[in-house]
């Protein structure tokens, strides 16, 4: 039940209101410590050769000369990494026939992308270490390159790796029966082929990693740019065979993630292995150009799909194909297969037809991996469903607003499912399509957009509702058999002074994961917030969780630290009982104070009850138990996912004559459940939003037919900039989930979700005029001026 | 490589003397010999602006330079902007605004913001964000960096000075 929260004018009442990031100050001042930053006494760099060539054999490798280089302390190879490291495979049990060739921190005997890391060496700097890679000689002889989805399924096609059968890394099936004879027999089908281009994360910290082997002690110490030291710590521990308690991994301040820094890097598995062979800390920094081609990529994917409509405007059916190419490998330990997954699990998740069919491939080929980066599978989805409704609202002879109105799950249907087996608790899309209107003049913008296309004015308006899956319970990573947690934990103390520490599982970013578990805490635990210390990121003093990612901060971390304060509350009043000679249940924690429940009248402060349980514990009754400190683990219980939903409308100007798009300004209405802190979820939905519209608009890894990725330097791989981004009004409507006290979903994903989706739509919608229509993103000048024809 | 160079320059109103390599990027010499690590580098080819510091008053990207470059010059770093206090009010309204999220962009973010108001008092948002095209962002979506820089330019049109910023509880 949500009841008891939401009041926003007793003492401490911090849950819905918008505070500033306490931690943000240290990084306005310049005293942020990102792992860019870390310097250890006597650490080393690493430095690592790559492959020239998107596929090919390694026949020899000679460092002799690179060995002799200043500064050099160690080269080290595949076949010396792999003495010490254990391989991982990059498959999910739940992914029935899933397959992917094992993996070692550098390659054993065969390359399979262009950049690939090959040969590491470490050197006293990193200039010195990147020095002696230009000497280390490798004979690469060249095998031939997947690296087209049709032809790498062929029979008999090339093989992206020797170590799989074929290129396909996992096959799913979706059909709730009778498709072709809906299809058959609706009034309007309408019909697209879809495509994505690969882009990635392109965090402004790139990945880094400074791990410290102390062989003295046994111990590993980690400092990693990372959203989930505690993954990482399990798998440090087990692929190199350090007791886990011996693993520490620290995550400081992180120059963005995204998604991006919760997979294993084959440089990161080898930097582990480096300070163990060297005995002292190593340090590895990916440059610019490293990133592009080792960060993993997204969103690869080519989807054809259609929609049936019967005469009125109801949507009857969708039937989809999904083909998406992932790299050589499937990543590990989350794989590259679930964002295909979501992408046809949803698809048409905000409206209510009930029939559905779905063919997804992924497959391998030879490039970067992709896996999962923000709002994963969320803008394909949202995408390919968005235009269809587009198309089928004009065959309909609807608006496309109406359009939707029409088909929109209602906000009374709830609880029910999708057609592909989502459970939704409870979602808003009515309501929040109502507020979307009001909140950009719909039928106004539709009168303008009309007087401006009779004076030669080609303004184009988008609407993309979506659902977005957070939360993930036990039920996915843990059945897979991943050691993924989908629980949080909290320790939990009132200091000596009647102060608060909180040690807790989740971990920050930057979207003010800190801020709002000190919050959470200082509400329900009745104090002033400044009197709260919220610790992250290190394995070594927080309990194990899941950490940052789906949008969990919120939903799981929030009720952790929610459940955790009111233990940790309900013991405080018990002792102060015990002092006071009063009943638990008369008392009440208030601003610091013990006060009487009923009056509000002080009876005794906080910190002095701490000091009398930490100094003077021989003062109390002999059956009084002083439990200042608690550890609280949580874990979702109720459905297995928290879905969200919201809707976007983006407004556009389109130059016919040069192709050049202006987004003139972007709304979106969201439904996160519990807004914890409204300045933090505006700002996590205004940049997932900008996210969303560089996919659309400027982001793509482009590659050659030969596997070369052409343009990956910030110069040249395009990222929207201050000056082509709008401004992005941010409207809310609130449905707890009931599943927790807290009633928190997340918000980190809904920008990014439809984003693209509006932005298409709105292009599209400019384009109408003139019979033309796109559906590929980025929607490049060039792409969009070859739709009109004129190139 | 060649030679380490004698250097002297001054950086945050203390003038130092070095020995430099050459090939030492201003960026890598403030962040690695002086520990000044509030200049990030994001992506070591002028881009993304990052590395911003001024350089004799002017906003410039340390990565593209070599500290031997910079002798005799006076570079300012997020550092000496915040002792100086020349840069208290934009960090009071980014905090205020939560114009950052990750930090990484935000020290670059603040000496574009400073040498756009030093050459236009009172810029439109167009003008903002024209004025941050060259400083990379990939958290906020710009929209609250605009807003903060915005309400500055009109609290020093109006004379307005901000307390201190660091000595406050958040």
């Amino acid at each position: 039940m949500n009841a008891p929260l939401g009041s926003l004018d007793r003492p401490n009442s911090y849950i819905g209101r918008a505070v500033t990031r306490p931690n943000a100050k240290r990084l306005l001042v310049g005293r942020g410590r990102y792992v860019t930053d870390l310097t250890l006494p006597r650490m080393l760099h690493a430095a690592f050769l790559r492959s020239p060539y998107a596929h090919a054999r390694i026949a020899s490798i000679d460092a002799e000369a690179a060995r002799a280089m200043p500064g050099v302390r160690l080269v080290a190879t595949g076949a010396d990494l792999a003495k010490l490291c254990a391989p991982w495979v990059g498959t999910l049990d739940h992914f029935t026939g899933m397959k992917s060739a094992p993996q070692w921190p550098l390659p054993l005997e065969e390359v399979l992308w262009s950049g690939q890391a090959v040969v590491a060496v470490v050197a006293d700097t990193r200039a010195q270490a990147e020095d002696a890679v230009e000497a280390v000689l490798v004979a690469f002889e060249e095998l031939p390159v997947v690296a087209d989805i049709d032809a790498a399924r062929e029979a008999g096609a090339n093989r992206a790796a020797a170590g799989i059968e074929d290129n396909l890394c996992f096959r799913s099936r979706l059909d709730t029966g009778g498709i072709d004879a809906i299809f058959a027999g609706a009034a309007h089908v309408v019909e697209e082929e879809f495509h994505f281009g690969r882009h990635t994360a392109v965090t402004l910290e790139p990945r880094a990693i400074l791990a410290d082997w102390d062989a003295s002690e046994g111990k590993l110490t980690v400092h990693h740019a990372t959203q989930t030291p505690y993954q990482f710590q399990d798998l440090y521990s087990r692929h190199y065979g350090i007791p886990e308690a011996s693993v520490r991994v620290i995550a400081p301040d992180i120059g963005g993630s995204f998604g991006m820094k919760l997979h294993v890097y084959h440089e990161d598995m080898a930097v582990i292995g480096l300070s163990l062979l060297c005995r002292r800390p190593v340090k590895y920094v990916a440059d610019r150009m490293e990133s592009f081609v080792s960060d993993i990529h997204a969103r690869d994917h080519r989807v054809r799909a259609r929609m049936a409509v019967d005469a009125g405007g109801t949507i009857l059916a969708m039937d989809v194909d999904d083909v998406t190419a992932i790299g050589a490998f499937s990543a590990y330990p989350r794989t590259s297969a679930v964002e295909g997954n979501q992408v046809i699990r949803l698809m048409g998740a905000p409206y209510g037809f009930r029939n559905y069919r779905a063919e997804l491939a992924v497959v391998f080929q030879n490039k970067v991996q992709t896996s999962q980066y923000r709002a994963v599978g969320h803008p394909i989805a949202c995408t390919v469903t968005e235009r269809l409704i587009d198309m089928a609202a004009v065959r309909a002879g609807l608006d496309p607003a109406a359009m939707r109105e029409k088909n929109l799950i209602p906000d009374d249907a709830y609880p029910c499912s999708s057609p592909t087996g989502y459970r939704f608790e409870a979602l808003s899309h009515q309501a929040s399509l109502a507020k979307l209107k009001a909140l950009m003049d719909y039928d106004g913008l539709r009168a303008e957009q009309a007087a401006l296309r009779a004076r030669g004015v080609y303004r184009g308006i988008g609407l993309a509702a979506f659902v977005e899956i957070s939360n993930p319970s036990p039920a996915f990573y843990g059945i897979g058999g991943a050691r993924i947690s989908a629980q949080d934990g909290a320790t939990l103390s009132i200091t000596p002074s009647g102060e608060v520490r909180c040690l807790i599982s989740v971990t920050e970013q930057g979207q003010g994961t800190e801020t709002i578990i000190g919050q959470i805490v200082a509400d329900q635990l009745g104090v002033a917030r400044e009197k709260v210390r919220v610790v992250t990121g290190d394995t070594e003093t927080t309990p194990h969780g899941g950490a940052t990612w789906a949008c969990r901060g919120a939903g799981i971390g929030g009720e952790t630290a929610l459940q955790a304060a009111r233990r940790l509350r309900d013991n405080v009043l018990a002792l102060a009982a015990a002092i006071l000679q009063a009943r638990p249940g008369d008392l009440d924690l208030r601003d610091g104070l013990i006060v009487d429940a009923l009056s509000g009248a002080e009876r005794i402060r906080l910190a002095e009850v701490a000091r009398i349980a930490y100094f003077r514990s021989d003062t109390l009754p002999p059956d009084a138990s002083a439990q200042l400190s608690i550890t609280h683990h949580y874990a979702p219980q109720g459905y297995p996912f928290a879905f969200t939903n919201g809707i976007q409308g983006c407004h556009v100007e389109l130059d016919v004559e040069t192709g050049l798009v202006k987004i003139l300004k972007h709304w979106v209405v969201e439904d996160c459940g519990r807004i914890i802190n409204p300045l933090l979820v505006d700002e996590q939905v205004r940049g997932g939003v900008v996210q969303g519209l560089g996919a659309a608009f400027f982001e793509e890894c482009r590659y050659d037919a030969g596997g070369q990725l052409t343009n990956g330097s910030l110069a040249d791989y395009l990222v929207p900039m201050a000056g082509e981004m709008p401004d992005i009004v941010v409207g809310h409507i609130e449905t707890p989930t009931a599943d927790t006290a807290l009633g928190a979903k997340g918000c980190g994903e809904a920008g990014t979700a439809a984003a693209a989706a509006a932005a298409l739509n709105a292009v599209n919608d400019a384009m109408a005029p003139f019979g033309a229509s796109i559906a590929q993103i980025p929607m490049t000048p060039a792409r969009l001026l070859k739709s009109f024809g004129k190139i | 490589m060649s030679a380490p160079l004698h250097v002297t320059l001054t950086v945050n109103g203390e003038t130092l003397s070095r020995l430099i390599e050459p090939r030492e990027t201003l960026a890598d010499f403030l962040r690695r010999d002086l520990g000044l690590t509030g200049t990030h580098t994001g992506c070591e080819m002028g881009v993304c602006g990052a590395c911003l510091v001024l350089l004799d008053g002017v906003p410039v990207h340390a990565c593209l330079i070599f500290a031997v470059q910079a002798a005799g010059a006076n570079i300012a770093t997020v550092e000496g902007l915040t002792e100086s206090a020349a840069v208290t009010d934009l960090q009071r309204a980014f905090h205020e605004r939560n114009a950052l999220q990750c930090g990484f962009c935000t020290p670059g973010m603040l000496i574009a913001a400073q040498g756009l108001l030093d050459r236009t008092p009172m810029p439109s948002r167009a003008e903002i964000r024209d004025a941050l095209s060259g400083n990379y962002c990939r958290c906020t979506g710009y929209e609250a960096i605009v807003d903060a820089i915005e309400t500055v330019a009109r609290k020093r049109a109006a004379g307005e000075a901000a307390p201190r910023f660091a000595e406050e509880p958040a």
